[in-house]
């Protein structure tokens, strides 16, 4: 960056602000460097053609999610009949099943992160802001549910009160909030000390909007860093309820149910384990590759 | 003069970073030599290229930075050597200390484990014999209870501690000459002046060279014999103390001692500020990097980057506008230096 | 001034010296043993509301144990009520069964009828245990070994290809990668078996181990390589090398221990993450283990076996985080004097 372009001027101060001539800003910058990650320039497509397939599902196959086919039970990709993954055991189009399947992933994987998200940042914000005995209590909490199994929970609460996508949502969410809150924690505790907060404190703003408008627009991009890796963190953990049986229900599938069905049929139907499965790295790689350009790019101390 | 009497002769050095933005300078054309039991000052401000210099000469550079040009310590180029051939001079009789002593230690490691180490790697001593050297030297440079401390860990030291263990583990294997990375910087000002203190006094007990990077005039002034002025990777000025501080002749030089606080100064002028903004690396300006500042500066100076001009045997500069700065230059007073 | 003040400062006698030393070890192991139990003594709290929460969860949960079987003739389901304290006041319930609990007994299970909970956890230890013990072991010294390797050739071709492979076992779960390994090696390969626990014999333990060892090494991995990466560009290390000392020393002497503690406080979450792992990949390879126990009980609504399990596992893990804090304050000189 050129902090010192020519100044022939003289007579210029020499507390100039450097700052001042920096031009690109810190979120220019940081999208130039996303852009140059080729990794995360593919991922973003790639992500972008599932989502677009997920949406348009009903469109782009001949053949209902939930109709079965009774002439084609588990028949390898067909494309005369327009079976491109072929059917399941039951005789269902597996093209379309795993495009549904893509919908309830990413769908609980948007529902449950956004839930850790406001669940995090608010906690971790008061407790950040607060300080004091209020931040050690309530990090002291925070401690406490980390040495949890958690996923176990999860699983109770299936158990007790049924498989339901709307529990799955808050369930997951719930589960997810504990790091984003360290996160925001730590930003907020560097943000405060920041004079512009104490310049807010001393003109009497009060602290729910020194919250909402000076820390939060700061502590962003750890923030999106870490949203763009629980995403598939929490599409990981709905596959794994669904892949035990407790997840989403018949006729609605996810990827977990069709893998743990294609699972068990793999040496005579391999095609009902390969396309989900696939759908499903491919999803998390691009998820991962992401948050990994998107710290990258935002935190750029590695260079 | 011998010589035999060089310990150090740096010709035609330039080091250069590979960054995403392309290709940058940090030192170019760097030309020095320092005698044997004398010290060399070296002072610019931060990103004049004046630490990146002798990280070259220690092999510390960062991955993406190279280096051409020749560095002859004691009759061997080092720039360049592989790793293992260096690590018989680093250590040994190359030293370096760094500017921050409270990182510089590794905090996971006695500080015993951490000089022993240089003496059996170096030396071949076994652990006993480089323990007791080792107290010997933390004694030396003025640990107290040196013999209990040294099975201590860093964090049970004070900055200025930690500095002189920094200074102890330097001198461990007596080397010819030392570098000392702006060893005070991050030092209270009390702790400072005894830390040099202990480099004058420790220079003239081992009889060793110094090099003192600072971008501290007073500093220079007191520790050195020869100063070198940098300003955007490039050498300006050189010569002996005593002749430059009092006839400096660069303008960025004048300008560093016109800045510089005098206790017997006249108190109820304003110190005096270089005007602009130091340069920055990646974007030098054309011609003479000090040119944007420079009040004499002239077209040539936007056009034309100085050479080196012999001012005597020992004296150098590098300005379009020597006559011009030398005849307005108010210190002008040809002292017997010359 | 400083040339001065060295002569005065080796008044000490050695004897002196050595006893100082001496108390100054004593004090770093008398606090070490208050943190110790300190921790502890928020560990036990912890496990405490892990099982009123446990209970009360499964008390609240709609339809009684034996809702799917026929319908019982009223008095013998009042009998098998009896028989569980299920006809007793919930508060009361919580009392029999925390006084059960400290006396080790989960009480029995409502789908093996003939066994208690107890019985059944320790009769799927040892299986759990081998695979999870082993596949800790695997993910770290080969987590370990790979990110340090990518770190001292970093943004080279040997990074690239590691964290390649590190990506790829973060982005494949073990549900999906298990299945694979077993559909190559098992079926087509025919190297190792399918599935099956053979009593534990090392060949039915391959493909359990690194399946649920993958995601855990990618994890460490990259863990090691940030941290190694981190390191190695620190203060400490540039003193090392400018002493001159051998790059293979400053790498293992002064590089790894500083590089390695992120990756010993993640430990605990790599107990807990192998053990639910293990959950699915017992179902997988159909191995008589904890967690297979846990899934049956689960699908079948065996209450008392779940929340076995669950305390069981919650146990154990807050165990590991406390082990893996010591050795934590054991490596980080900072910790181990009890500032």
């Amino acid at each position: 960056m050129s902090n010192a372009l020519n100044m022939n001027d003289k007579l210029a101060s020499f507390n100039d602000d450097s700052a001042e001539v920096a031009g690109r800003s810190l979120w220019q910058d940081a999208r130039i460097r996303l852009m140059r990650n080729k990794a995360a320039v593919v991922s973003m497509v790639i992500l972008s053609i599932i989502t677009l397939m997920a949406i348009l599902a009903p469109w782009l196959s001949a053949h209902p999610f939930d109709e079965v086919y009774w002439d084609f039970i588990q028949v390898p990709p067909n494309f005369a009949e327009g079976f491109w993954f072929g059917t399941d055991e039951n005789g269902r189009d597996l093209f379309v099943r795993t495009l549904y399947g893509a919908r309830v992933s990413l769908m609980v994987g948007l529902v449950a992160t956004t839930v850790s998200l406001v669940i995090g940042v608010v906690y971790g914000a008061v407790a950040g802001y607060m300080g004091g005995r209020v931040d050690n209590l309530m990090m002291r909490f925070v401690d406490i549910l980390y040495s949890l199994p958690f996923m176990f929970f999860v699983i109770i609460l299936m158990v007790i009160f049924g498989r339901n996508i709307y529990l799955i949502f808050v369930a997951l969410g719930a589960v997810e909030w504990l790091t984003m809150a360290r996160i925001v924690r730590g930003q907020t505790l560097a943000v405060k000390k920041k004079e512009f907060v104490e310049a807010a404190h001393a003109s009497g703003v009060s602290t729910t909007k020194i919250i909402f408008r000076h820390i939060i627009p700061n502590i962003l991009g750890p923030v999106i860093v870490y949203m763009t890796l629980t995403i598939p963190q929490v599409i990981l953990t709905e596959s794994f309820l669904s892949f035990l049986g407790l997840g989403v229900q018949e006729p609605l599938t996810s990827w977990g149910v069709l893998i743990s069905e294609g699972s068990k049929v793999m040496e005579s139907a391999p095609w009902m384990l390969a396309f989900p499965a696939t759908f499903l790295a491919l999803t998390l790689f691009c998820f991962n590759f992401i948050g990994d350009g998107l710290r990258d790019a935002l935190d750029p101390k590695d260079r | 003069m011998n010589e035999n009497n060089i310990i150090l002769e740096v010709k035609n050095l330039n080091t250069r970073f590979d960054t995403p933005d392309g290709e940058v300078s940090a030192a170019s054309e760097i030309n020095f030599s320092l005698k044997k039991g004398e010290s060399l000052g070296v002072v610019g401000e931060s990103g004049s290229g004046k630490t990146q210099i002798f990280m070259a000469l220690m092999g510390l550079l960062a991955k993406n930075g190279k280096t051409t040009g020749e560095a002859i310590f004691k009759g061997q180029n080092i720039l360049g050597l592989p790793v293992a051939q260096l690590n018989k001079v680093r250590g040994v009789s190359l030293s370096m200390i760094f500017q921050d002593p409270m990182t510089s230690l590794n905090p996971y490691l006695k500080v015993s484990r951490q000089m022993t180490e240089v003496l059996i790697e170096h030396q071949g001593m076994n652990k006993k014999a480089a323990l007791e050297k080792s107290i010997d030297m933390l004694e030396l440079v003025g640990i107290p209870e040196a013999r209990k401390r040294v099975h201590m860990y860093p964090h049970e030291f004070s900055g200025g501690m930690r500095q002189r263990v920094m200074i102890a583990i330097a001198l461990l294997c007596e080397p010819d000459l030392l570098i000392a990375d702006e060893p005070t910087t991050a030092l209270d000002v009390t702790i400072q002046a005894q830390i040099l203190d202990l480099l004058q006094d420790l220079k003239e007990k081992l009889g060793m060279s110094i090099v003192m990077i600072t971008h501290d005039l007073g500093v220079i002034a007191n520790m050195c014999d020869h100063v070198m002025v940098m300003y955007g990777g490039r050498v300006v000025e050189t010569g002996s103390v005593s002749s430059l501080f009092t006839d400096a002749r660069h303008p960025y030089t004048q300008g560093l001692l016109k800045s510089m606080p005098r206790i017997d100064g006249n108190h109820n002028e304003d110190l005096y500020a270089i005007p602009g903004q130091p340069p920055n690396l990646q974007a030098l300006p054309k011609g003479c990097a000090f040119q944007p500042r420079c009040q004499y500066a002239t077209e040539r100076c936007h056009q034309e980057q100085p050479t080196t001009t012999y001012i005597d045997e020992n004296r150098t500069a590098s300005c379009h506008q020597l006559s011009a700065v030398t005849a307005s230059h108010p210190m002008n007073v040809v002292e017997g230096a010359l | 001034m400083a040339g001065a003040s060295s002569k005065l400062s080796c008044a000490t006698d050695g004897h002196e010296t050595y006893n100082e030393e001496g108390s100054q070890k004593e004090r770093a192991n008398s606090s070490m043993f208050s943190y110790i139990l300190k921790r502890l003594l928020t560990a036990i709290p912890t496990l405490f509301i892990i099982i009123t929460i446990a209970f009360f969860m499964m008390r609240i949960a709609p339809g009684g144990p034996f809702d799917q079987e026929r319908q019982l003739p009223p008095e013998i389901e009042a009998n098998i009520l009896k028989a569980y304290d299920l006809d007793k006041p919930v508060y009361e319930q919580y009392f029999i069964y925390i006084s059960k609990l400290l006396q080790f007994d989960f009480g029995p299970s409502y789908k093996f009828r003939d066994f208690s909970v107890t019985e059944l956890i320790l009769s799927g230890l040892p299986a759990s245990f081998q695979i999870g013990g082993l596949s800790i072991l695997l993910a770290t010294f080969i987590g370990i070994g790979l990110g340090t390797l990518a770190a001292l050739y970093q943004n080279q071709k040997t990074d690239y290809a590691i964290m390649g492979v590190a990506m790829t076992g973060i982005a494949i779960p073990n549900f999906v990668a298990a299945p694979i390994l077993s559909l190559v090696f098992g079926v087509y390969l025919a190297w190792l078996p399918v599935a099956g626990w053979g009593d534990g014999a090392a060949r039915n333990l391959v493909l359990p181990v690194i399946s649920l060892a993958l995601p855990q090494i990618a994890y460490i991995a990259r863990l090691t390589r940030g941290s190694m990466i981190e390191v190695l560009h620190s203060n400490y290390i540039r003193t090392a090398r400018a002493k001159g000392i051998r790059e293979r020393l400053v790498v293992v002497r002064h590089g790894i221990k500083g590089a390695l503690l992120p990756v010993v406080s993640y430990l605990g979450p790599a107990v807990a993450a192998v053990t639910t792992g293990s959950v699915v990949i017992e179902s997988i390879y159909d191995i008589p283990g904890v967690g297979r126990y846990f899934v049956n009980a689960a699908l079948n609504r065996d209450y008392p076996l779940v929340m076995g399990v669950v305390i069981f596992y919650a146990t154990l893990i807050l165990m590991m985080n406390l082990i893996v804090d010591v050795i934590y304050s054991f490596l980080d000189p900072k910790l181990r004097v009890g500032a």
